[in-house]
């Protein structure tokens, strides 16, 4: 078996879109994939075109470049301003619109900004530049936090004194909570994202059905997962029985995995967090610990930055995606002004953004 | 492997890994990777469940 295959198995997708198709529901049934990979998986293999029209996949705020707001890149570039520094960052954050630029332009100007596939090169880049100081940015959900938790671990133990981060990590449950409450938002059931699920757990996901009377699902990535966790989620609307299914049986647990949940715990402790669209949510984000605060980038080198709003972004409605009040294709600058060639928002930016999902393959 | 890394293997990639968020690991072993880190190993028993699962709906 590889995993992989298997999943894939053509007569079986098609006869789960004919099985979901049977189902009765009244009305239109929205449900909200959270994860900005189960967006591009649904789209990359024609699933979309498999389901019926009354039911409606949202995007939702799982594509951690979106969520990052504009005056956390601000202060990245601030920082890739001042001489010395080395940006390390993944390479999809390097077009993300701040307030007004992008490290992208930044590094045209001349900064130091190299993009990197894991935290650990940064590790790398700190060693063979002892005169500068690196600051690797942070951003991602809790499948990417124990990995920069361990990075910082380790760059302690080599007594790394030219290493920082400066982190974004953000919760995804937190997340979800705050949309509950938002009357905009309408949504029916969660298909919830299978990597973070691996670190937390199905457990985490259990005040949503308890407290919101809304379905979740946790969903491997290949098209049979997906129309399973989709076939599962509208059984639990037509049932009225919401609960939290776990359909990555192969990678998910309830408890998930402890170690990685003991990194994050050690290196990291929970803060109040602002996300793109959404605001600052209580809890949402992870800062790093006091006892490692000799890697904080903003410890070590706070910054104010003053708000500014640049007029070209004015018409982005990106936070409106985010939250899947509005389709991409809704924006008013949606393939005729913002393009992948040139963003005006997040969501196009990353090849997990909703828009440029959409820009790619409708 | 050895100590907190191993070799993986996707496709024709090969790339040395972080498995130190991980127990009990053995060579041929699936593993989720992230960011240059394995996240998760991929359980062979429960993977068959799956999709006994699937194949019992379809």
């Amino acid at each position: 078996m590889k995993y992989i295959d298997e999943f894939r198995n053509k007569r079986l997708v098609s006869e789960a879109s004919r099985k979901i198709r049977t189902i009765k529901v009244s009305g239109p049934i929205n449900i909200m994939e959270v994860c900005g990979t189960h967006t591009m998986s649904f789209f990359k293999f024609g699933l979309t075109k498999l389901l019926p029209e009354r039911f409606r996949l949202i995007s939702g705020p799982g594509c951690p470049v979106c969520v990052s707001g504009p005056d956390y890149i601000d202060k990245a570039i601030a920082y890739s301003k001042m001489k010395g520094v080395i940006i390390a960052t993944f390479s999809d954050m390097l077009r993300v619109p701040g307030s007004s630029l992008t490290l992208e332009r930044q590094r045209c100007e001349g900064a130091d900004i190299r993009s990197v596939y894991s935290p650990l090169e940064a590790v790398k880049i700190a060693q063979d530049n002892p005169q500068d100081k690196v600051i690797f940015l942070g951003v991602g959900f809790e499948t990417t936090a124990p990995v920069v938790g361990l990075t910082i671990l380790e760059a302690k133990k080599m007594k790394l004194e030219n290493l920082l981060f400066f982190s974004s990590l953000k919760l995804i449950p937190p997340a979800m909570g705050c949309l509950l409450k938002d009357r905009q938002v309408n949504i029916q059931g969660f298909l919830c994202p299978g990597h973070v699920s691996s670190i937390i757990g199905t457990i985490e996901y259990e005040f949503i059905p308890r407290h919101h009377r809304i379905g979740c699902c946790v969903c491997g990535f290949e098209p049979l997962d997906m129309m399973q966790g989709i076939n599962n989620l509208l059984e639990q609307i037509v049932t009225g029985r919401p609960r939290v299914s776990n359909q990555y049986l192969r990678l998910v647990r309830r408890q998930g995995n402890k170690r990685a949940q003991r990194i994050i715990e050690a290196v990291f402790t929970k803060r109040d967090s602002t996300w793109r669209g959404m605001g600052r949510i209580a809890d949402s984000g992870l800062k790093i610990r006091k006892r490692f605060s000799d890697f904080d980038a903003e410890v070590i080198m706070p910054l104010k930055i003053k708000e500014k709003r640049d007029l070209r972004y004015s018409q982005c409605r990106c936070p409106d995606v985010l939250k899947g009040i509005l389709r991409p294709s809704d924006c008013p600058l949606f393939s005729r002004d913002c393009t992948p060639l040139s963003p005006y928002g997040p969501c196009m930016v990353s090849s997990e953004g909703a828009c440029n999902v959409y820009y790619k393959y409708r | 492997m050895e100590g907190d890394f191993a070799v993986a293997e996707s496709g024709r990639l090969r790339r040395r890994i972080n498995i130190q968020m991980l127990s009990n690991l053995k060579i041929g072993d699936y593993v989720v990777v992230h960011a240059g880190f394995a996240i998760e190993k991929i359980d062979p028993r429960r993977a068959r469940q799956n999709l006994r699962l699937i194949h019992e709906i379809y």
